[in-house]
């Protein structure tokens, strides 16, 4: 039994120009859960994350998050309705201080009233951070960086989180790093929609999994089941 | 002795007309790092300054600083204005779109004010023109310490606003990534007219600083002044504030340098000569750091 869902995603298509690239796509996020959207290069999925963060608007269907309708609402709006986006490449402000970054994250009035607080709480997530927080974001290494763009995303304080490719760019060691963090943000009880190709580390750390292929859903249901199913192992996970 | 004391002369006397130049690259250097387009129109922007101290000054009698009370709004709501009727609209096209917005606004506010006032040059005349200020035996010029005055509070200004308020912290934000200010919650196509509303208003701040100094004529007097601050701003490195302050003062320095000891009527050729040795050598230019993405 789920409970009441943050995020709804029924039936959209997505995609550019004259061109669909997502086809009658669904997909929901309770509150609480870790959800996982997987699937390999091209096949959909940063197009999913690009439509429910308001970059681009769907073809048809809907997506309803926090009970409302948001088809068409711009980024910005968006983050105004409590969702954050981690996005592919981070999009930090390289010439900023990792302070001054922290700070941007929590731009909107409810978020500045309590930025101290949430400066202290993504502190005690990510302890590294104030260790850097004077330096210059561009000149942090790619895994201090995904950490400074999910703690920026949290300054938010959002209702929910989405990431995109955290794991792109790492090391083997920093992708496990990224993870580990992931799963501790989502143990605060945020709910947290995570986009990869690293179809095994996903699957290690959500709850539940979608699996796109060319636009298409090909599988969904728990992360556990979905690590032992034939298709998955010999497609994904090379076995 | 007298050579020391003219070169201090000359040193102070770019260091004021560069400030000035400083003020029309900085307003220029914002608008292209939060929109990545250079303004053709902020020549214009900075003739239009020098009129509206003109007009104040032959209808009111008004003494052309006196004229900054209303150059100052009036620059930031007619580019807030412009941005919103004319730029924001063609945001998603391509960088040409707007680069050639920009160059049709150029020909209608050179020939606008050709139209109203006729092509002769105007200029305004005040009493303390000639009056000059000794520090020994160098003497600097009274308007020139005023347009520098104006200068440095200005950019102080800008300097605090962008370094010390949310808003300056969220224009910056939005000049580094685009993507990440709108992801944070920032209404970047908000930023942009806001941005091209300050650059307005430092370009027409620097015509009423100059109007004393320089002859303003419809139609030529703009596309120079548009070439001058696009030398400031690639001469310090594009796309940042106070790299644009030292490109602007380096310009100032060539140009007063060049007229003093090779001859005067060069002037401006001296400024351009410069540039292109140093886009030769250091094509990122003279502060420029290469640009890092993340």
């Amino acid at each position: 039994m789920m409970s009441q869902p943050i995020l709804t995603v029924a039936h959209v298509d997505l995609g550019y120009g004259s061109l669909k690239v997502v086809f009658d796509f669904s997909l929901q996020v309770a509150e609480g859960e870790l959800v996982g959207l997987v699937g390999g290069n091209g096949s959909g999925k940063s197009t999913v994350l690009r439509a429910i963060s308001g970059m681009i608007r769907p073809w048809s269907g809907q997506i309803l998050f926090d009970g409302k309708e948001v088809s068409g609402a711009k980024p910005h709006q968006m983050a105004m309705r409590g969702l954050a986006h981690v996005p592919m490449g981070r999009q930090l402000f390289p010439n900023m201080s990792v302070h001054e970054n922290l700070m941007l994250g929590a731009y909107l009035p409810e978020a500045r009233a309590r930025r101290e607080e949430s400066l202290a709480q993504v502190h005690e997530l990510f302890p590294d951070l104030a260790k850097y927080a004077r330096s210059p974001a561009g000149e942090l290494s790619g895994g201090q960086q995904q950490m400074v763009a999910i703690a920026r995303a949290l300054m938010l304080r959002p209702k929910m989180l989405i990431m995109d490719e955290p794991s792109l760019g790492l090391s083997p060691i920093l992708v496990k790093e990224v993870m580990a963090s992931i799963r501790r943000v989502s143990q605060t009880g945020l709910p947290i929609l995570l986009v990869e190709q690293n179809v095994k580390q996903v699957l290690a750390v959500s709850d539940r999994a979608y699996v796109l292929e060319n636009g298409k859903q090909v599988l969904d249901g728990p992360s556990r089941d979905l690590e032992g199913d034939p298709m998955i192992k010999k497609a994904y996970l090379g076995l | 002795m007298a050579e020391l004391v003219s070169l201090l002369q000359n040193l102070s006397n770019g260091l004021l007309i560069g400030g000035v130049y400083a003020m029309i690259g900085v307003g220029l250097t914002l608008i292209f790092g939060v929109m990545r387009t250079i303004n053709f129109a902020h020549g214009d922007f900075v003739v239009m300054g020098m009129y509206t101290a003109f007009v104040f000054n032959m209808i009111l009698g008004w003494d052309p600083y006196f004229s900054l009370l209303v150059a100052l709004p009036a620059g930031f709501l007619m580019g807030v204005l412009l941005e919103r009727v004319v730029l924001a609209p063609i945001v998603d096209k391509p960088h040409e779109t707007s680069l050639l917005a920009t160059l049709g606004i150029s020909l209608i506010i050179g020939n606008a004010l050709l139209l109203i006032f006729g092509g002769e040059s105007k200029s305004v005349h005040v009493d303390y023109a000639s009056m000059a200020l000794s520090l020994g035996e160098v003497k600097i010029s009274v308007i020139l310490l005023i347009a520098g005055g104006v200068t440095a509070l200005v950019i102080g200004g800008l300097y605090l606003l962008l370094h010390y308020t949310e808003f300056g912290r969220s224009i910056r934000a939005t000049a580094e990534n685009r993507l990440g200010a709108e992801l944070v919650g920032i209404n970047t196509r908000r930023i942009q007219g806001a941005v091209f509303g300050l650059g307005m208003m430092l370009a027409m701040t620097a015509g009423v600083a100059l109007i004393p100094l320089l002859f303003a004529t419809p139609t030529a007097t703009g596309p120079i002044l548009t070439l001058k601050a696009f030398v400031v701003i690639v001469l310090g490195g594009l796309g940042r504030v106070g790299a644009a302050v030292a490109g602007g003062l380096v310009l100032g320095m060539v140009e007063v340098m060049g007229a003093a000891y090779i001859a005067s009527a060069y002037r401006d050729a001296y400024g351009l000569l410069f540039f292109l040795i140093i886009l030769l050598f250091k094509p990122e230019g003279l502060f420029g750091r290469s640009v890092k993405r993340v």
